[in-house]
């Protein structure tokens, strides 16, 4: 008996510190990256990299920087964010009031789960094929359309989530004193998950932001400003892919730099949208 | 006028409900279709099952691409899973409040983190580390085995991208799993600890079997997300065309093969049609192992619950 018990809490005590170890091991690689990121990048950093486009012979080592890809990279998550929340908004609503629990809700739930998980490339590649089939270049017009196409399912699960969390009372309330479903969701639904909807902006715009992959395919990239919705546009994902593609270490260097600026964005994202849902949240009726 | 108002807006919001399926189902007829002259041109199991990629000379064997996908992807799982169900068991069962509120922002910053980022920090760190400790290491201690025999001194490995993809992939897994962990009733765990099993008695005999379809779809929803990974995996994968025969040896997936050979893919015959065949594969994999891992999440929630 007492040589069982001391078994099991010797098995008990290995478990833990295993459990420990594999905790400090997701921390750990995290701090990893972000010292990397921070301490290859910082010193390749400089002013001129945020407010020049890159220069003749830039790919060789010589002068300019990347102002391109970060106004093109804000342009695309822009405006795909915008689009995106345009679909989002609508098949939301359907989804939490008119559609509460029905078995076509369930099911368009599903089918945004797999969107989620289709790889980037994948929409990049499906893109592609409409591009040749109406005859489109790479524009920012087709890296808008396809990262908004990916930013939906992010978007419209995570205000889904948050909009279900609203109790139901609520709701009732608001019918009970005679409003449409298209009133309540505008005017109570809406404005109570208002904190979550904005963390959910945010996200999938982080998401459009970094994504490289299906941007390949469908915005190019150029060595200019962004000139027009018809016409190519750098983006910081594929400008750090780029230079590092190079030979030259000077040039790789500001990769790591232009990494660091990547970096650096979707963490302001990040805990931008904590801090702003932190104010809503106070118009929340509890 | 509020009454038609309202089923207006209902119509509206119906038609828009209708996008995801229709986008879905329009990529993989699209990507059907311009797979369909190589299909056509070749037997398929030709195709799947062929080891030589020659496009210039009309071979297209997506073997080695397929199989290096797959390594890459089991390398990343069997090195993230472990350490992320004992990290999720950690938050859920034994941490305090203070480092789960922690935890939060923590895993939300890995998963916004752009893989172009994980693929420096790859190049930077992974391989070199691939190539100086982790082969040499295994060549000497376990280079009988032949899956850790390593004649590659680059450090560009299937290894090297595995362990980029387990970094990658843990936010998803932890987060799903410590979800389900907690929709199992707190009165079992009181329940178990009241009969005097351990913490770790409580979890293997109680939680464990009351989790372990939410804990499959958890692994399931990492490995599709591993699979169609693009960037990272390229820049640290070594792009060569090969079946690998150990986990030291480059490899070539198919995200990578798309990405990189795009450009040219118009201007040699059926190119364009393999390149597509090789995102359809992708596309219908994923597809393949998300819905049986939803299915599954589902089943999880309604039985716990």
């Amino acid at each position: 008996m007492k040589k069982k018990l001391a078994r099991r809490h010797i098995e008990e005590s290995i478990v833990k510190v295993l459990m420990i170890g594999s905790f400090a091991f997701v921390v750990g690689s995290l701090g990893l990256i972000l010292v990397t990121v921070i301490v290859k990048g910082l010193p390749a950093l400089t002013l001129a990299m945020l407010t020049q486009t890159p220069q003749g012979g830039y790919y060789l080592g010589k002068e300019g920087g990347i102002l391109n890809a970060i106004v093109g990279s804000l342009y695309l998550a822009t405006g795909a964010t915008i689009l995106a929340l345009l679909v989002s908004v609508p098949i939301v609503s359907y989804l939490t009031t008119y559609a509460h629990r029905s078995r076509w809700a369930g099911t368009m739930r599903l089918s945004l789960d797999v969107l989620w998980g289709v790889p980037s490339i994948v929409y990049g590649a499906f893109a592609f094929i409409i591009m040749v089939a109406v005859g489109m270049r790479a524009s920012l017009l087709a890296g808008i359309v396809v990262l908004g196409l990916i930013e939906i399912p992010v978007m419209v699960r995570a205000m889904d989530e948050v909009i279900r969390s609203i109790p139901s009372e609520l709701r009732e309330a608001s019918y009970a004193l005679g409003s449409t479903r298209f009133e309540t969701a505008l005017k109570v639904v809406l404005r109570q998950a208002l904190p979550g909807i904005v963390t959910a902006i945010l996200l999938a715009f982080g998401r459009g932001i970094g994504d490289a992959a299906a941007v390949l395919f469908t915005a190019g990239y150029t060595d200019r400003m962004p000139e027009g919705l018809l016409r190519p546009v750098a983006s910081l994902p594929l400008a750090v892919f780029l230079q590092l593609g190079t030979p030259y270490p000077e040039v790789q260097q500001r990769a790591y730099a232009s990494a660091l600026v990547l970096t650096i964005m979707v963490l302001i994202i990040s805990l931008g949208s904590r801090l702003l849902a932190r104010r809503l949240s106070r118009n929340v009726v509890k | 006028m509020r009454r038609w108002k309202d089923r207006f807006a209902g119509r509206l919001f119906f038609i828009a409900t209708l996008l995801p399926i229709g986008l879905l189902v329009a990529m993989i007829v699209g990507l059907a279709i311009r797979a369909q002259p190589l299909a056509a041109s070749q037997p398929i199991g030709d195709l799947l099952f062929g080891q030589i990629w020659l496009p210039s000379e009309g071979r297209f064997g997506f073997w080695p691409f397929i199989m290096s996908t797959l390594w890459v992807t089991v390398v990343a799982m069997v090195i993230a899973v472990p350490a992320c169900l004992l990290s999720a068991l950690y938050l859920s069962e034994y941490a305090g409040p203070r480092l789960r509120a922690l935890m939060k922002p923590l895993l939300d910053i890995l998963a916004a983190i752009p893989s172009v980022v994980y693929g420096v920090w790859g190049l930077l760190v992974i391989v070199p580390f691939t190539a100086n400790v982790a082969a040499p290491f295994a060549q000497r201690f376990l280079g009988f085995i032949p899956l850790f025999r390593s004649n590659n001194t680059t450090g560009y490995s299937v290894f090297s991208a595995g362990l980029v993809l387990a970094v990658m992939v843990t936010p998803v897994i932890v987060a799903v799993t410590y979800e389900v962990l907690q929709t199992v009733p707190q009165g079992l765990r009181e329940a178990s600890l009241a009969m005097g099993a351990t913490m770790w008695q409580t979890i293997k005999f109680t939680l464990w079997p009351k989790a372990l379809p939410g804990i499959i779809a958890a692994i399931v929803l990492g490995f599709s997300r591993a699979f169609g990974e693009t960037i990272a995996v390229m820049m640290v994968v070594g792009n060569v065309t090969q079946t690998p025969t150990s986990i030291f040896d480059p490899a070539y997936p198919l995200p990578a093969l798309i990405a990189n050979n795009y450009g040219e893919m118009m201007s040699i015959p059926m190119y364009d049609s393999a390149l597509l065949g090789a995102a359809l594969i992708l596309l219908l994999v994923v597809l393949g192992f998300n819905l049986i891992a939803m299915l599954a999440l589902r089943q999880a929630v309604r039985r716990a619950a």
